[in-house]
């Protein structure tokens, strides 16, 4: 099955949780994963974040689901890097 | 738990709503029941019983208000900032962390708000309880209860000053001055 490696997110995301609290909270969902977020722009009520996430196997849903959860909102997915399965042994 | 109501209360900036509520409601209830043993105690010849039931009354009466208008207007501004959200995110709040700040933080506001006049009270009348059920004080109950008082809003003159970043002991004697002006108006007036 195929490991997601690395996503890039476009999120609209109020102030409150700040953008380290919202990084932490995304970070929680993966094993060993890093996250990465630019502030791009910020208006009255929200910000709009680029949002870095690479590790072994990210767990987009889960990360779509805490965006969600903190009151963000993905606007669009901006790059992704997949790794596909190891060679089973009928293709060796 | 306590974590858990911590990060809505952050979530929804209310720590200072709830502290200012604290204060504000509880030297409210502080200097209602101190006004009340002071006329009391003019008066002279008011029972022990008599001032715990009329005190009581006041309490109750002080953390019901507390309760209901403070749950009614934190809801209401709740629900309207979660509404300039959603219109700001273009997204459905209700099932996020701010929906459920919207829910659990009047809840908690009111709670505050309602306890903290009640919890005062309870606590300047404790002499006159005391004296009730036969527990010897150095001092008759009433001029105990006006003592415990005192020692009330002192307190929360300190909480006020500690919290603000102000001169706390200041704060205090601030809080206590307006106490004895109080009194001195009451005991002026003969009531």
């Amino acid at each position: 099955m195929a490991k997601v490696k690395r996503i890039v997110l476009d999120v609209l995301k109020p102030h409150q949780p700040s953008v380290l609290e919202f990084a932490k909270a995304i970070a929680d969902q993966g094993t060993r994963c890093n996250v990465k977020i630019t502030v791009e722009e910020v208006d009255e009520k929200t910000e709009s974040v680029t949002l870095v996430m690479e590790g072994e196997n990210v767990p987009f849903d889960a990360v779509v689901d805490t965006i969600n959860n903190l009151g963000g909102s993905l606007h669009s997915i901006d790059g992704v890097e997949v790794e596909g399965p190891d060679a089973s042994p009928d293709q060796k | 738990m306590i974590q858990r109501l911590r990060f809505l209360l952050n979530l929804s900036r209310a720590h200072g709503i709830a502290r200012r509520y604290f204060f504000t409601n509880g030297y409210d209830g502080a200097l209602t029941i101190l006004g009340l043993i002071v006329a009391f105690y003019t008066t002279g010849d008011v029972p022990t019983h008599t001032a715990i039931s009329a005190c009581l009354g006041a309490a109750i009466a002080l953390c019901i208000s507390g309760l209901t208008s403070a749950y009614i207007s934190e809801s209401e501004e709740r629900k309207k900032e979660l509404a300039e959200l959603e219109r700001a995110l273009v997204t459905d709040l209700g099932d996020s962390e701010f929906g459920k700040a919207s829910q659990w933080v009047p809840v908690w506001i009111s709670l505050v708000n309602g306890l903290a006049p009640f919890l005062v009270s309870l606590f300047i009348i404790a002499p006159l309880w005391m004296d009730q059920i036969g527990i010897a004080l150095p001092f008759p109950p009433l001029e105990s209860a006006i003592g415990f008082a005192l020692l009330a809003i002192f307190f929360l003159g300190l909480f006020l000053g500690k919290t603000s970043g102000s001169f706390w002991l200041w704060s205090g004697l601030r809080a206590l001055l307006i106490a004895v002006v109080t009194c001195l108006i009451i005991f002026a007036l003969k009531l």
